[in-house]
C-alpha cells in the first residue's frame, strides 16, 4: 500500500485515509514543527508573554467550543460568556478554601477533577438551553443567548457566597496535580513556564478530540443542520438531538476554558461575564475561520495578543498616548476601535478569516508557478 | 392608587424609549432581514451630539440637527459597511453591525468622557400634577413625542409612495425591483431613519438624569422587546415596548419583597426573563410572522 503512494502523496484509496488527522505528509510535517517550537517556547521567551501565550491558549479551548456550536451546527450563540462563568465559577468553588467564612469552598485542588466538573457543570446548563434552540432559528436564537448572558450576569453578581459580589470577586480554581503546583514559582520551573505548558497539553488534548468529533458522522450531523436543517430531518438526522449535543458539547469546552482562563489572572470578578466577552469569543472564530478547528486556535492567538501588540504603539507613533488621563487618542481606544474594525474588514473582504488565507498562500505555492 | 398610576406613568415613559428603540431594529430587520447591533451605538451619537449642539442652539433645534447629523451616519454606516454584504448570510452581517457599534460607540465615548453629560432640556427632574397623580414632566414629554413619531412612521408606511417602496421591498426583494423600486435606497432610508429613530431614544433617555457611557445598555432592551413583538412588526414593537417598560417599572416598585432572593436591581432582567417564557410558547413572538419552509 505504501509503495503505490510513493511519490504520490494526494492519492487516497480509502475514505479512511482521506478522512485521516493528517492525511497529508505536510500535515505531518508541520505538526511536528509546530509542536517542537511550541515545547521549546518556554525556554526562550519571557514570562510576562509566555503568560499571554497561555492565556490564549485557554482562550483556544473556548473558542473551539464556540466554533462547534456556531461554526459547524450553524446556532449562531451569543450566550458563551455565561458559560465561560458557569465553568469559573464550578472551579474557583470547588478548589476554594473550605475555612473560608466569606465564600463557599470544597477545597478540591486537584485539577482534573475540577476541571471536568466545571466542563459538566457548564455542559449541564447547555443541555437545558438546547430545547430553546430547538425551537427557535437563527437570529431569535442569538437575542435569546444574549438574554442569558444577561441574566447570568445578574446571577454572579448577587450569589454573593459564591461569586464574592462585585468589584470583590474571589480567588480563582488552584491547580495542582500529584502535588505540583502549577500556580506557584517552582525549583525548575517558573509559573509562566508551568503554566504555559500545561495549557498546551491541554488545548492539544481538546483540539485533536474536537477533530476527531468533527470528521465522524456528529460532525456530519451537525453540519447538515447548519447548511439546511429542514433538508436534514428529511435525510434521517435528528436535528433536535444533535443541536442538543451541539450545545451540550460546547458548553462544557467553554466550561473548560472559563476555569482554566482565570488560573491564569488568579481572581474572578463577576462583572467580568458580559456580552463584551461573549463577542470576544466570535470575534476570534470569526478572524480565525468559521468552521476550523485550526482557525479557531489562530483567532484566539490573534484576539489575545492584539492587546499586547497595540500597547507597543505608543513608542512608534507619539500621537497615541499611553494614559487615559492625558488628552489625544488612548491606547485603549486604538485597541478597541483596531478590534472593531477587524471584525468588520475580516467579514468584508476574507469571510473564511485567518485559515483562509491561509488556504490561499498554500494553493498558490501548490501550483506554483501556473496561477490556476 | 396615586402610586400605582405614577410607577405606570414612569413605565410609560421608559417603555415609549424602548419602543422608540425598537421600531429601529424593525425597520432595519423589515429591509435586510437582519438585526442591526448597531443600535446602541446611534443612540449615544444621538445624545452626544445634542448635548455638544445645546451650548450653541435652542434645544429642539439642536435635537432636529442632531437627528439629521445621526440619520446621515446611519445611512454612511450602511453604505459602507453593509452595502458590500448583500447576499451573504445574516449572522455575518449580524456580526459586522457589532463591529460598527464597537467603533462608533469607542470615539462617541471619547467624546463624553467620564462625566455624565447635561442636555439642557426644559424638562429636567420637574414634576408636574396630573388629576391628581404627580409625574415627571420628562416621561410626558417622551410618551406624547413617541406616540406622535409612531403615528407619523404608520402613516408613512400606509400612505406615502416611500412608504409603500419600502413594503414592497420587504415582502419580496426581487419582485419590489422588478417594478421599479430601487432596493438599495430602500435600504439606505431604514438605516437613516433607524439611526433617527435611535438618536432620538438617546436623547429622552438622557434627558433629567444625563448622558453617561454606560446607558448604551439600554439600547439592549429593545431587544427583548423586538422578539416579544415579532421580529417584523412595527405595532408589536410599539405595544411590546410599552409593555416591557411598564412591567419593569411595576417590579422595580413593588418587587422589594423579591430583593432578598434576586437582588434589588431584579427589575433589570425582566425583559430578557419576559421574553424566554413568551418565546417558550410563541417561538415567533406575539405579533410576528410565521415562516414559511420549504426544502
Amino acid at each position: 500500500m505504501s509503495s503505490t503512494r510513493l511519490g504520490r502523496p494526494q492519492l487516497y484509496l480509502s475514505y479512511a485515509q482521506d478522512m485521516a488527522l493528517l492525511n497529508t505528509p505536510a500535515k505531518r510535517w508541520w505538526t511536528l514543527v509546530l509542536a517542537l517550537v511550541a515545547v521549546l517556547l518556554p525556554f526562550m521567551l519571557e514570562d510576562d508573554l509566555l503568560a499571554v501565550l497561555a492565556t490564549a491558549f485557554v482562550a483556544a479551548i473556548g473558542a473551539i467550543g464556540l466554533n462547534l456550536v456556531t461554526g459547524y451546527a450553524g446556532q449562531v450563540s451569543l450566550g458563551h460568556a455565561f458559560f465561560l462563568g458557569l465553568g469559573a465559577y464550578t472551579a474557583a468553588t470547588l478548589s476554594g478554601d473550605p475555612d473560608s467564612t466569606r465564600l463557599i469552598g470544597f477545597g478540591i485542588t486537584s485539577f482534573p477533577i475540577w476541571l471536568l466538573a466545571s466542563g459538566l457543570v457548564a455542559g449541564l446548563a447547555g443541555l437545558i438551553v438546547a430545547p430553546l434552540a430547538a425551537r427557535l432559528r437563527g437570529l431569535y436564537l442569538a437575542v435569546v443567548t444574549l438574554g442569558l448572558v444577561f441574566i447570568g450576569e445578574h446571577l454572579f453578581k448577587h450569589w454573593g457566597d459564591l461569586t464574592g459580589g462585585v468589584g470583590v470577586g474571589r480567588p480563582a480554581a488552584v491547580p495542582e496535580l500529584f502535588g505540583i503546583q502549577f500556580a506557584v514559582d517552582g525549583e525548575f520551573f517558573t509559573k509562566a513556564q508551568k503554566l504555559y505548558l500545561l495549557m498546551f497539553v491541554l488545548l492539544v488534548i481538546f483540539g485533536v478530540l474536537a477533530r476527531n468529533l468533527v470528521r465522524s458522522r456528529i460532525g456530519r450531523a451537525l453540519a447538515a443542520v447548519r447548511d439546511r436543517d429542514l433538508a436534514a430531518e428529511v435525510i434521517g438526522v435528528d436535528v433536535t438531538r444533535y443541536k442538543m449535543i451541539a450545545f451540550a458539547v460546547s458548553s462544557f469546552y467553554a466550561g473548560v476554558a472559563g476555569a482554566l482562563l482565570y488560573v491564569m489572572i488568579g481572581f474572578v470578578e463577576p462583572g467580568s461575564f458580559n456580552l463584551a466577552l461573549s463577542v470576544q469569543y466570535i470575534a476570534m472564530i470569526l478572524v480565525g475561520g468559521v468552521a476550523t478547528i485550526s482557525g479557531s486556535v489562530l483567532g484566539a492567538l490573534f484576539i489575545t495578543l492584539l492587546p499586547r501588540v497595540t500597547r507597543e504603539l505608543p513608542a512608534v507613533l507619539p500621537f497615541i498616548s499611553s494614559s487615559s488621563t492625558s488628552g489625544g487618542i488612548t491606547v485603549f481606544q486604538v485597541e478597541t476601535i483596531l478590534y472593531g474594525l477587524l471584525i468588520i474588514g475580516f467579514l468584508i473582504f476574507e469571510p473564511r478569516g485567518l485559515f483562509g488565507i491561509w488556504i490561499r498562500i498554500r494553493t498558490y505555492w501548490k501550483s506554483w508557478p501556473f496561477s490556476h | 392608587m396615586n402610586e400605582f398610576v405614577a410607577t405606570v406613568v414612569r413605565g410609560l415613559g421608559n417603555g415609549s424609549i424602548y419602543a422608540l428603540l425598537a421600531l429601529g431594529f424593525v425597520i432595519i430587520y423589515k429591509s435586510m432581514r437582519v438585526i442591526s447591533f448597531a443600535q446602541p451605538a446611534f443612540m449615544m451619537t444621538g445624545g452626544v451630539l445634542v448635548s455638544y449642539l445645546v451650548l450653541e442652539l435652542n434645544f429642539f433645534l439642536a435635537v432636529v440637527v442632531a437627528l439629521l447629523l445621526t440619520a446621515l451616519l446611519g445611512a454612511g454606516v450602511e453604505r459602507v459597511a453593509l452595502r458590500p454584504m448583500i447576499g451573504k448570510p445574516v449572522f455575518v452581517i449580524a456580526i459586522i453591525t457589532l463591529g460598527v457599534d464597537i467603533v462608533i460607540r469607542t470615539v462617541v465615548n471619547s467624546f463624553i468622557g467620564l462625566d455624565i453629560r447635561q442636555m439642557g432640556d426644559p424638562w429636567g427632574l420637574k414634576q408636574v400634577k396630573l388629576l391628581g397623580v404627580t409625574v415627571d414632566q420628562r416621561h410626558l414629554a417622551t410618551l406624547v413625542t413617541t406616540l406622535v413619531v409612531v403615528a407619523a412612521l404608520f402613516a408613512f408606511y400606509r400612505w406615502s409612495r416611500t412608504g409603500l417602496a419600502m413594503r414592497a421591498a420587504s415582502s419580496d426583494q426581487e419582485v419590489a425591483q422588478a417594478q421599479g423600486v430601487s432596493v438599495g435606497r430602500v435600504f439606505s432610508l431604514s438605516w437613516a431613519l433607524a439611526a433617527m429613530l435611535a438618536g432620538l431614544a438617546g436623547v429622552f433617555l438622557s434627558t433629567g438624569i444625563g448622558l453617561e457611557q454606560n446607558l448604551w445598555l439600554t439600547a439592549l432592551k429593545a431587544l427583548p422587546v423586538i422578539i416579544l413583538g415579532g421580529l417584523d412588526s412595527l405595532g408589536g414593537a410599539v405595544i411590546a415596548g410599552l409593555a416591557i417598560g411598564v412591567v419593569e417599572a411595576l417590579v422595580g416598585n413593588y418587587g422589594g419583597d423579591l430583593s432578598p432572593v434576586f437582588g434589588g436591581d431584579f427589575f433589570l432582567v425582566v425583559p430578557y426573563l419576559l421574553m424566554l417564557l413568551v418565546l417558550l410558547v410563541r417561538p415567533y413572538g406575539l405579533f410576528g410572522t410565521r415562516e414559511v419552509e420549504r426544502i
